[in-house]
């Protein structure tokens, strides 16, 4: 082999190191992990226009409930993505719900318009997120199954392959008039 | 002056690797991950200082999200704004300008993992300026409920 190969090669390993150093890594909280299969709490929060938005009115489809922030950064990288997930998925039955952990709305409005967010954003506050068993750390989002139920918990940045996998299983799952209490 | 043919890979592996070392630096600019490990302190650390019935007791300050502190912060800690903004670094130093320079003081956040952290390095490079001597940053790995409510160290709720 070339010595030019094998530099080229050596660089393309340091450019990639640099990389994966860089990126925070994604916990996976499976199924059996705690809060899955429990149903997802209910909430009704003021979206950023003013108006409540119910989970419940929800049910029946595929939730992303993604808490995150916009000083956050691997929240950031998120938030294309899952405007593209929405695009991609969203007549099949997906809704992407982001819950701002901002102090207050004015950057989150801000962020939403220049990223062209495609789903409704609510303030969240300490009240949710206790309700979700604690938010103390960004982002986490939770997948909710069509029955209402938490499939999966991600916390900290997310591999997108990954959560679009789950979603795609979840889409499939059509157990959506399987009662909740069941 | 033209570049001998067999060079120019070797200069373009130079360039390339100078050009990603550069992005890389920009990148972690504002990131925990280049505090000094001399002005970390662990979790355990500091609980063991807080439970000790000696020693000087540090000004302890959550410099994230007060969504987040609400939730959980260390029992005696403040909260006075992200040190990602500049309203937070504002307020932080009008915390701090009459006190001592060597106040014990402990920054906080566990907001991300602490490579992603952009609000510990800040506002401790605020303090640093102001002239503070005796300021730690609170390594968390993680998050703040990992790191610290999960691992059972004393927690208050609420503003």
């Amino acid at each position: 082999m070339k010595n030019s190969t094998v530099r080229g090669l050596a660089l393309i390993v340091v450019v990639a190191g640099f990389y994966f150093a860089i990126r925070r890594h994604a916990v996976l909280t499976g199924v059996g992990g705690r809060g899955i299969s429990a149903l997802a709490p209910d909430f009704s929060l003021p979206d950023l226009t003013g108006q409540e938005l119910d989970l419940s009115s929800y049910r029946g489809k595929v939730v992303l409930l993604d808490f995150w922030a916009t000083w956050c950064d691997s929240c950031r990288d998120e938030i294309p993505h899952f405007v593209e997930l929405q695009n991609k998925y969203g007549d099949q039955g997906l809704q992407i719900i982001g819950v701002s952990m901002d102090d207050g709305p004015e950057p989150v409005r801000e962020f939403y318009q220049r990223f062209k967010m495609n789903y409704p954003v609510v303030m969240g506050n300490a009240k949710i997120g206790e309700l979700y068993g604690g938010v103390l750390g960004l982002p986490i989002a939770f997948l909710i199954g069509r029955d209402g139920r938490i499939t999966a918990k991600h916390i900290g940045a997310t591999d997108i392959s990954v959560l679009e996998k789950e979603i795609v299983r979840q889409l499939r799952d059509k157990t959506e008039s399987r009662s909740p209490g069941s | 002056m033209s570049l001998p043919i067999k060079f120019r890979p070797i200069l373009l592996f130079f360039i390339l690797g100078t050009v990603a070392t550069a992005l890389t630096f920009v990148a972690l600019a504002y990131q925990a991950s280049l505090i000094p490990s001399s002005r970390l302190i662990n979790p355990d650390e500091l609980v063991k200082i807080l439970q000790s019935a000696k020693g000087e007791k540090p000004l302890m300050i959550q410099v994230g999200s007060h969504v987040l502190y609400t939730q959980a912060h260390i029992p005696g800690s403040e909260y006075i704004g992200p040190g990602s903004s500049e309203s937070g670094l504002q307020s932080l130093r009008k915390r701090v300008e009459s006190l001592p320079r060597k106040t014990f003081i402990v920054l906080y956040c566990g907001c991300c993992p602490w490579n992603h952290c952009p609000n510990v390095k800040p506002a401790d490079d605020a303090l640093h300026a102001m002239g503070f001597t005796n300021v730690k940053v609170l390594y968390i790995p993680g998050n703040f409920g990992m790191d610290w409510v999960e691992k059972g160290y004393p927690v208050a709720k609420g503003d």
